[in-house]
C-alpha cells in the first residue's frame, strides 16, 4: 500500500513538473500566410503575425474566488471558514490553487487548513482533470497526491471530486456538488453538498473507513455586483459510521447545525 | 422658483450638451448644434490622429481611444474613382491600425496588423493610398487589440460617380455603438472567468413557475431539463449587455438626445452603421416606415420595412419620408433588450422624442440549438418578397427537404467530421437549417413588418454569374462556458493554414453555426453574394449574420489577390479566437498550391464539393430556400 502510494505520488509530481505548453509555435517553419512580407519585410511581418495570432485565442488569464468566506455559528461555538480557489493559464492548461481553512474562535486556533496546487487540463467541454499536491497545515503536516475532476455536470451541477493519497499511505476522497437556483437575477439560492470518504481507519484524524462525513448547506446570496455577494445560510454537518463513533468517544458531537453569514467574492 | 436640485440638473445638462458638442465632429452633432444634414464635402487627402482623450457620455466622464479627438471619429467622405491619401498618426503608447471596413482596397492597405501590414507603431505615421470604383456607406475602425471598444471608429462615405438611383433631400449618418466605462480588457477577462457575468436576463424560479402555470408543470420541467441537460441557457443572447454598456447613436446616449431635423414632405436618407464592439441592434422608427435602399454600401431594390436587425459592422441605408410634423424616436435596441439608444427626428432642433419601453426579452428555442426544423421558422417572408416568384414558390417544402437532408447527412458520418472536437466545442448543430427568412432573434412576433435577408435583392445584376466550382464548409464553434470561440474548433492562435482561394475561382463558403449566438461574419477585401434565392440579384455584402443553428452560404469570386482577415465581428469572439485568414492566391502561384491544398487540407474544404460541370439547381446543398441559379441561368430577373 505504502509503496503504491509513493509511486502514485511520484507519478503525479512528475506530471506536475511538465511545464504546460503556453508558448506559441516557433517561427522556424514557413508562415501560414506571408503575402504582405513583400511590401513590409519578413521581419516586421513575422512579429506582427505572431502577435495577432496570440491575441486571438492564445492569451492567459487568471481567476481568484472565495466561494465561501463565512462565520459558522453553532449552539456553543463559532468558526471562521475560508474556501477559495484560483487559476492562471490558458483555455486548456491551468495552474489551479485551492485553499481551505477553518478557525475556531473559542479555541483561538486554526483547526483545519490545507492548500492544493494542481495542474488542471481541460479534457472535455465541461470538465478538467486535475493532478497535483495537497499540503495539510492543520492538523499535522501530511502531504497528499491529488487526482481529481472538476467541472459542470449536466443540469448545471458544479462538481469537484478528488482522491488523495497521503505520505502516510492513507487514501481519502472528497466530493462536492453545488447548484444555483436563481430566485431573481441577483438573489441566488445555492444548495451545496460535500461528502468525504476514507479507504481505511485513520485514528489520528478520527476517521473511520467508508463515508466519513456529509455536509449539506443552503446559502442565499445577493449579488450586489456579480463579483461580490454577501450571503446567509444554514449548514448541517454530520459525521458518519465509525467516524461518528470516534468523535462521540472523544466527547464531540456527531451532528451539528450552523447558521452561516458570509461573503462570496471573485476577481 | 427654481429648486436647488433642478438648478444643478440644468447646469449639468448644459455642461453635458456643450461638452458633447465640443467633442464631436460636425456630422455627429445634434441639430441644435448646427447639424442640419450632411454637407457633401469631399476630399482626397485626410489626416487622422489616434489619441486618448476624455469623453462625457450620459453625464459621466470616461477616457476614449479614438480618431482626431472625437467619439465617433470624423466622417471620411470622398468620391468614387479619386486617388485617396490618408495619413494616420499614432499618438498612443501602443500599436494601432485602421481597417477600412468594406472597402475593396489593395490587401496591403487593408489595415489588419499581422495579416495585411505590421501595424502602426507609437509615434509613427502610416499612409494609406487607394483608388476605388465602388461607392456607398461604410466605416473604419481599429483592428488592434480591443481599441474598437474604446471609440476607435468612424463613418466613411464614398460618393458615387453617377448619382444613386433614389432621391432624397437631406441625409444623416447614424453610427450605433456600445460604450463601457469598464476597460475592455477587464470585460474580456470577466467573460473568461464567468461567461455569464453580464447576463441579467436569465430564467429564474418565478419564470419557471409562470411557465408551469401556463403550460403545465410537466412541460415546463421538460423544457428546463432539456436546456439543463445541454448546459445551455435559453437566455444566452448577448455576452456583454446593458449591465455595462451605454448604447450610443452618434456618440450620444439616450439622455444626451442626438436630434435631427426634417421638414414634413422631405425625403431623408439615413446611413445606419453598426460600429458596436458586441451589440446587434434592432433598429426602428415607430410610426415611420423605412425604405431600405442599400445594405453594406451597395444599392438594393428598395424594400419597405418597419424594423430590422443590424449585425455588428453591417450598414443599411434607408429613406424615410415623414409627412407630418411629428417627433419620431429612432430606436436602436440591443438584441437582448438590456438597453437601447434613442435619438430624435423632429421638425425643430432640440426636441426629444419619448423613448419606447424596452420590449420583453426573447427566449431561444430548439432551432437556435440547431436541433430542430420545427422551431419557430417564420414562413411569412414569402409574402414580403418582391418580384421573386421563383424563390417564393414551394419554399416551405424546400425548407423541409433541407432539414431531412441534413438529418440523413448526419446519420452517415456523424455531424461535421471536419471539426476539431475538444474542450472548445460544446455543441454541433445536428440539424442546421436556413433561417434567411427570419428577421432575427426576438423579431418574429412583432406586429409590424420586419426585414429578413431573404427579402434583399441587389439593385444591379451580380457581376459574376458562374456557379461555384467548389464548396468550403466552415463551422462556427464555441464553448460559452469557457468563453472559447473558433472556426471548426480551431482558434486563430492555433491556425497553421489559412483558408485558400485561387485567383479567378468562384467559391461557395457554407457556414454552419453550432453556437447559440448570431455571429456577424466579415470577410475582408471581397463582397460576397448571399445565397438567398435572389437569382442574379443576390445581395452583395461584406458582413453577414449567421443565426444560431443556421446553415448559410455565400458565393465569392476570388479576384482580389492577397491575405485577408476573416472573422466574427463581435470583438470579444474575435479576441477569443474566432478568426481566420483567407489567402487569395495569385493565378501564377495557384497550380502548385492548389495541388498541395488538395492533399493536405484541414480547413473543411469538403473536397467532395466541386462538380466538374455546373449542375442544375445549386440547392443540392440543401439550403432551405431554393436557390435556383441553375434554373434561371441566363434568364434576366
Amino acid at each position: 500500500m505504502r509503496k503504491l502510494s509513493k509511486t502514485l505520488l511520484l507519478a503525479m509530481a512528475a506530471t506536475l513538473a511538465i511545464t504546460p505548453a503556453f508558448a506559441e509555435e516557433d517561427d522556424g517553419t514557413s508562415p501560414p500566410w506571408s503575402q504582405a512580407d513583400e511590401y513590409y519585410g519578413r521581419e516586421a511581418m513575422s512579429k506582427a503575425r505572431a502577435d495577432v495570432q496570440h491575441e486571438a485565442g492564445g492569451q492567459t488569464n487568471w481567476f481568484v474566488m472565495a466561494d465561501r468566506f463565512e462565520t459558522q455559528i453553532f449552539d456553543d461555538e463559532e468558526a471562521l471558514v475560508f474556501d477559495a480557489q484560483g487559476w492562471y493559464g490558458g483555455d486548456i492548461n491551468k495552474l489551479w490553487v485551492k485553499a481551505e481553512a477553518e478557525y475556531s474562535f473559542e479555541d483561538e486556533d486554526l483547526e483545519d487548513a490545507e492548500i492544493q496546487a494542481l495542474w488542471s487540463r481541460a479534457i472535455a467541454p465541461y470538465f478538467d482533470v486535475q493532478a497535483g499536491l495537497r499540503y495539510d497545515l492543520e492538523p499535522k503536516g501530511r502531504t497528499h497526491a491529488v487526482l481529481g475532476v472538476q467541472g459542470l455536470a449536466p443540469y448545471w451541477f458544479e462538481v469537484d471530486a478528488a482522491a488523495f493519497v497521503s505520505t502516510e499511505g492513507d487514501v481519502t476522497a472528497r466530493l462536492e456538488a453545488e447548484y444555483e437556483l436563481l430566485l431573481t437575477q441577483r438573489l441566488i439560492l445555492q444548495p451545496r453538498l460535500e461528502a468525504s470518504l476514507s479507504a481505511q481507519d485513520i485514528p489520528d484524524l478520527q476517521l473511520g473507513s467508508g463515508l466519513t462525513s456529509v455536509d449539506a448547506g443552503l446559502r442565499l446570496r445577493y449579488e450586489i455586483v456579480r463579483e461580490f455577494a454577501p450571503y446567509i445560510g444554514v449548514e448541517w454537518q454530520s459525521a458518519i459510521g465509525d467516524t461518528a463513533d470516534f468523535i462521540e468517544a472523544s466527547g464531540g458531537e456527531k451532528d451539528q447545525t450552523a447558521l452561516l453569514v458570509g461573503v462570496r467574492t471573485w476577481f | 422658483m427654481l429648486s436647488r436640485r433642478s438648478l444643478i440638473k440644468t447646469t449639468l445638462g448644459a455642461g453635458t450638451a456643450l461638452g458633447t458638442a465640443a467633442l464631436l465632429p460636425a456630422w455627429a452633432r445634434s441639430a441644435e448644434q448646427g447639424n442640419l444634414g450632411l454637407p457633401t464635402l469631399t476630399g482626397t487627402q485626410f489626416d487622422l490622429t489616434i489619441d486618448q482623450f476624455p469623453v462625457r457620455l450620459d453625464g459621466r466622464a470616461g477616457l476614449a481611444t479614438g480618431i482626431n479627438g472625437t467619439l465617433p471619429g470624423p466622417l471620411v467622405r470622398f468620391r468614387e474613382g479619386d486617388d485617396i491619401t490618408i495619413n494616420v498618426t499614432n499618438n498612443l503608447e501602443e500599436d494601432t491600425s485602421i481597417h477600412w471596413h468594406g472597402l475593396l482596397v489593395p490587401f496591403y492597405m487593408d489595415g489588419v496588423p499581422g495579416v495585411a501590414f505590421p501595424g502602426i507603431k507609437p509615434g509613427e505615421t502610416f499612409t494609406y493610398r487607394w483608388n476605388l470604383n465602388h461607392s456607398g456607406t461604410y466605416w473604419y475602425h481599429s483592428h488592434s487589440g480591443l481599441q474598437e471598444q474604446l471609440g476607435h471608429y468612424g463613418p466613411l462615405i464614398i460618393d458615387p460617380k453617377s448619382p444613386d438611383p433614389f432621391a432624397y433631400d437631406r441625409e444623416y449618418v447614424l453610427v450605433l455603438s456600445d460604450w463601457s466605462f469598464e476597460s475592455p480588457h477587464r470585460i474580456f477577462s470577466k467573460l473568461k472567468k464567468m461567461s455569464d457575468s453580464y447576463n441579467y436576463n436569465q430564467r429564474t424560479l418565478p419564470d419557471f413557475l409562470a411557465d408551469a402555470s401556463d403550460k403545465g408543470l410537466g412541460a415546463a420541467l421538460d423544457q428546463r431539463m432539456m436546456w439543463g441537460a445541454m448546459r445551455m441557457s435559453p437566455r444566452d443572447l448577448s455576452d456583454v449587455t446593458g449591465a455595462t454598456y451605454t448604447y450610443l447613436i452618434n456618440g450620444h446616449a439616450t439622455a444626451d438626445n442626438w436630434n435631427a431635423i426634417f421638414q414634413p414632405g422631405e425625403k431623408i436618407r439615413l446611413r445606419i452603421i453598426n460600429a458596436s464592439a458586441m451589440t446587434l441592434f434592432n433598429f426602428r422608427i415607430p410610426g415611420l416606415p423605412m425604405k431600405v435602399v442599400a445594405a453594406d454600401g451597395l444599392n438594393l431594390q428598395p424594400v419597405e420595412t418597419d424594423e430590422f436587425q443590424i449585425g455588428v459592422a453591417e450598414t443599411y441605408d434607408v429613406i424615410v419620408a415623414p409627412e407630418t410634423s411629428d417627433t419620431f424616436a429612432m430606436v436602436a435596441e440591443s438584441i437582448d433588450r438590456s438597453g437601447q439608444a434613442v435619438a430624435t427626428l423632429a421638425p425643430r432642433a432640440g426636441m426629444q422624442a419619448s423613448a419606447p419601453a424596452l420590449r420583453p426579452v426573447p427566449t431561444l428555442t430548439m432551432a437556435d440549438m440547431g436541433m430542430a426544423g420545427h422551431g419557430d421558422m417564420n414562413m411569412s417572408a414569402s409574402e414580403d418578397m418582391t418580384g421573386m416568384d421563383h424563390s417564393a414558390m414551394g419554399h416551405g417544402t424546400n425548407a423541409q427537404t433541407s432539414t431531412m437532408d441534413h438529418g440523413a447527412h448526419s446519420m452517415d458520418g456523424g455531424p461535421a467530421p471536419e471539426i476539431t472536437r475538444g474542450p472548445g466545442v460544446a455543441n454541433v448543430a445536428m440539424m442546421p437549417m436556413s433561417r434567411l427568412d427570419e428577421p432575427g432573434i426576438g423579431l418574429d412576433d412583432q406586429p409590424h413588418r420586419t426585414l429578413s435577408y431573404s427579402q434583399l435583392r441587389s439593385k444591379d445584376a451580380n457581376p459574376d454569374l458562374r456557379l461555384p466550382e467548389r464548396e468550403i464548409e466552415l463551422h462556427l464553434t464555441s464553448n460559452m462556458e469557457r468563453y472559447m470561440w473558433s472556426f471548426d474548433g480551431v482558434k486563430f492562435s492555433e491556425v497553421t493554414e489559412p483558408i485558400k482561394f485561387y485567383e479567378g475561382e468562384r467559391v461557395r463558403l457554407t457556414m454552419i453555426n453550432d453556437t447559440m449566438m448570431p455571429h456577424p461574419i466579415h470577410l475582408h477585401g471581397m463582397f460576397f453574394d448571399l445565397v438567398n434565392g435572389g437569382g442574379h440579384h443576390k445581395p452583395r455584402k461584406h458582413t453577414v449574420i449567421v443565426k444560431p443553428g443556421e446553415k448559410l452560404s455565400i458565393d465569392i469570386t476570388a479576384n482580389h489577390v492577397g491575405d485577408w482577415a476573416f472573422h466574427c465581428h463581435l470583438l470579444y469572439h474575435m479576441h477569443a479566437g474566432m478568426m481566420q485568414v483567407v489567402s487569395v492566391i495569385g493565378a501564377d502561384d495557384a497550380p502548385m498550391h492548389r495541388q498541395m491544398d488538395h492533399d493536405g487540407m484541414d480547413h473543411g474544404d469538403m473536397g467532395k464539393a466541386p462538380p466538374p460541370e455546373p449542375q442544375i439547381g445549386d440547392d443540392m446543398m440543401g439550403h432551405g430556400h431554393g436557390e435556383h441559379d441553375g434554373m434561371t441561368h441566363g434568364e434576366k430577373s
